[in-house]
């Protein structure tokens, strides 16, 4: 018998999931207000409406907890459910009056409600140590470790606005953009294991893989391998996911740096990309006490200092950043100022000063 | 029986705490006395302990597929299987969900007892890719996992050097502010170019997002190389009774804070009457007044998307976000969304000929000119590609009459 071949169906028609109200409703949805946080609420051009309830999760999950989250999308919101991009599921819900059980039927249960509006709502993040083949920490443990610090910022709306957090096992920053990513930053240039390279790993790739060809072709103990120019490497890992035995982890010197001002959106300015504050911070599991206490100083400075509105980027903006380093008591260092490509729109070509 | 647990202090330690833990279920799954995951996931957390008391990862990489598709699964095999045993495989499935991640109950229900039957347990919603992460199973059962996933009516997402999983946002079905068809335009996009994903043969990965509006809650420009974003060309919607009903409630000083001298193109002002005036002409799109005044403001009608390319992190030359290639498009008809279709296909075909190994779509863009690819794919030049023209002299312009004959004659058409 032939082998069974796949259905190319591609992406599916999301309309057969989708809650009634909103599939009715769909593309003439007129306003929308926030009731608590946590509850969305919109109304649509034809008077119908539909209250939100954000939860937030632990984005992996055993199917006891996805069965347990249906039963209570049967129970109280039509046997629908949606997640958003940063891992919180929401519950819609066409009854005003069905909407506090929800909540309290949530909280029972131990799911947050809130990630609406301006809080800090869940960090987008990676893998780590549980599945991925190159990570430097684990983003589900830093991750669980920062909500339970942040808790009561992800159940308030008290921030000047949102406040979209990531978190990154290596540089390559799957987690992506945020107003704070937590990453990991490699210190010392990777340790090779040269017996292993010629098996392992395609040397032209690895060499061409090299942001600043750092490394070439060599021979070691008789065996064909590859070296790194350790003055020119900028340890950023590259040469690691296609070549394993270029090992760029270390227990000690694989050290977490805390990126701000990262900003997906175009109100107000343009996107723009984190930048550096805070590194050579210890990569400490189980808790990574020494991250939480650097995030919590820079979200506690921003809730006072910024004003409504402000996104961490705004906010940096209008204050400078010799007043973020100020109020922030973070160290600026020579490190901070980029030598990249396109470093010098980074520096100050002006009188501008701030006192 | 199953086997005993390892001690795991440390990651014992991430069961307090009021944020959901995913040690708590991962625990559940190692003591469900009888199901064929429960050994696996005795040993994950014991690998799991040795990874957070040494410090790193155990994982690599391999070769695991199912036939007729050359990605989609991400293989794991444990670099310390000899302590670890019972999870010496642990691959993940990459599987597609509907746009803007929709579920019924009975859906979840279907995959959580799929997986129960050939993985883990463990399933996460969702990985950054947008996939629905279908986490740890063995070589031997991911064809048949994925067989019956493929018969509901599911299909592996992408991986390696490959158009990979898109998202799009909520958008029209919950959000006044959606100014596309986004689940539209994702399922367009990927659908038709669904062979670029499951046959990986591309210089690297290239990624689809569609957002409804310029909040752009999909990260398109910073994530996408190919990122669609409704936005609308005609004059913003203004409910004046709901504007003065806005002022009243919140004072003057607040709009005139918070919406009037935010606009980054100061195009609002705030009249003596308590009614706002817009200069549409200067107005860039930002969205923010939109998101402040829910209910005074919105979109226009005359909706669109407008399409960039080139957007992606650090490697290899470093962050790049995607930069305007198509100002302002309809998508109304058919023909404008195969025309949407066509500058996709002219693009992958492009990125496939010209880019370099492991260089994505921006970095192409960086290495050749954004003037090249503009030709390259068909388009025509315009002033909103740009935050503003050339400052260096250094460049040839021996065509210059012929290339103002062309921008007159494409103003007069």
């Amino acid at each position: 018998m032939p082998p069974r071949m796949p259905i190319e169906s591609g992406v599916p028609d999301p309309f057969q999931y989708m809650h009634p109200t909103l599939a009715r409703n769909y593309g003439a949805w007129k306003y929308h207000e926030r009731p608590r946080p946590g509850v969305l609420c919109h109304t649509a051009d034809s008077g119908e409406k539909v209250w939100t309830v954000r939860a937030g999760t632990q984005r992996q999950m055993d199917v006891y907890t996805i069965r347990k989250l249906s039963d209570i999308a049967d129970d109280f919101a039509d046997g629908y459910v949606r997640f958003t991009i940063r891992s919180n599921i929401e519950f819609m819900v066409t009854d005003e009056a069905k909407v506090k059980p929800l909540i309290d039927k949530l909280i029972a249960e131990g799911f947050p409600v809130g990630g609406t509006g301006p809080s800090v709502t869940m960090i987008s993040h990676t893998q780590g140590w549980l599945h991925c083949d190159i990570p430097g920490t684990d983003a589900s443990g830093v991750v669980k470790s920062l909500m339970d610090e942040l808790h009561e910022e992800f159940i308030n709306e008290n921030m000047p606005n949102r406040v979209h957090m990531t978190t990154s096992c290596c540089q390559i920053n799957c987690g992506g953009q945020g107003d704070i990513a937590i990453n990991i930053q490699h210190t010392k240039p990777p340790k090779i294991n040269h017996n292993l390279v010629a098996n392992v790993c395609e040397r032209p790739t690895v060499v061409a893989r090299c942001p600043v060809a750092a490394i070439r072709p060599a021979l070691v103990n008789g065996k064909p391998s590859l070296e790194v120019d350790e003055r020119k490497c900028i340890c950023c890992g590259a040469c690691f996911p296609p070549c394993p035995p270029m090992q760029i982890n270390d227990p000690e010197h694989s050290k977490i740096a805390i990126w701000i001002g990262g900003n997906q959106s175009n109100a107000r300015g343009k996107p723009t990309f984190h930048k550096l504050v805070a590194a050579g911070i210890p990569n400490n599991p189980p808790r990574w006490t020494e991250v939480a206490s650097i995030v919590k100083k820079i979200l506690q400075v921003y809730k006072e200092d910024a004003k409504d509105w402000e996104r961490i980027s705004d906010w940096v903006e209008r204050i400078g950043w010799p007043r973020f380093f100020e109020l922030t008591e973070l160290p600026f260092t020579k490190y901070h100022i980029d030598n990249w490509r396109g470093a010098r729109s980074s520096l100050n070509a002006s009188a501008h000063i701030r006192f | 029986m199953g086997k005993p647990m390892h001690n795991t202090p440390m990651l014992d330690e991430l069961e307090s705490g009021p944020w959901p833990s995913f040690i708590t279920g991962i625990k559940r799954l190692a003591k469900d006395e009888g199901k064929s995951y429960q050994n696996m996931m005795v040993d994950l957390l014991g690998q799991l302990e040795h990874s957070y008391e040494t410090k790193k990862g155990y994982w690599k990489g391999g070769t695991v597929g199912v036939i007729g598709y050359g990605g989609g699964v991400i293989p794991r095999f444990s670099e310390v299987a000899k302590n670890y045993p019972e999870s010496k495989e642990f691959h993940t499935l990459r599987i597609m969900p509907p746009p803007g991640m929709h579920y019924n109950t009975k859906l979840l229900r279907d995959f959580c007892d799929i997986w129960e039957k050939y993985g883990s347990g463990l399933i996460a919603l969702h990985g950054q890719s947008g996939d629905i992460m279908l986490q740890g199973t063995t070589t031997d059962n991911i064809q048949p996992c994925f067989d019956e996933l493929n018969e509901m009516g599911f299909d592996m997402g992408g991986a390696g050097p490959a158009v990979r999983t898109g998202m799009s946002c909520v958008g029209a079905a919950r959000c006044e502010q959606s100014c596309a068809n986004e689940q539209k335009v994702l399922r367009m996009l990927v659908n038709t170019y669904i062979d670029d994903m499951h046959r990986p043969a591309l210089p690297y990965k290239f990624k689809f997002k569609v957002s409804g509006c310029p909040n752009d809650c999909m990260n398109s420009i910073t994530r996408a190389d190919m990122s669609v974003i409704g936005t609308w060309r005609d004059d913003m919607k203004v409910d004046q009774t709901e504007v003065k009903a806005f002022v009243a409630d919140k004072g003057r000083k607040y709009v005139v804070d918070n919406v009037i001298s935010r606009c980054p193109t100061n195009a609002l002002s705030l009249n003596d009457d308590d009614s706002l005036e817009v200069d549409n002409k200067s107005c860039v799109r930002c969205m923010h007044c939109i998101n402040v005044m829910t209910k005074a403001l919105s979109v226009g009608d005359d909706k669109g998307v407008t399409v960039l390319i080139g957007g992606k992190r650090t490697l290899k030359i470093g962050d790049l976000m995607g930069t305007v290639i198509v100002p302002f498009m309809k998508l109304e008809t058919e023909d404008d969304y195969e025309k949407l279709n066509e500058i996709a296909g002219n693009t992958i075909d492009f990125f496939a000929e010209n880019a370099l190994e492991h260089e994505r779509t921006g970095e192409m863009i960086e290495r050749i000119g954004l003037v090249n690819f503009i030709e390259g794919i068909g388009l025509e030049v315009d002033p909103n590609m740009i935050s503003q023209p050339r400052q260096s002299s250094y460049v040839r312009m021996d065509n210059w009459d012929e290339e103002a004959q062309k921008w007159q004659e494409r103003k007069a058409a």
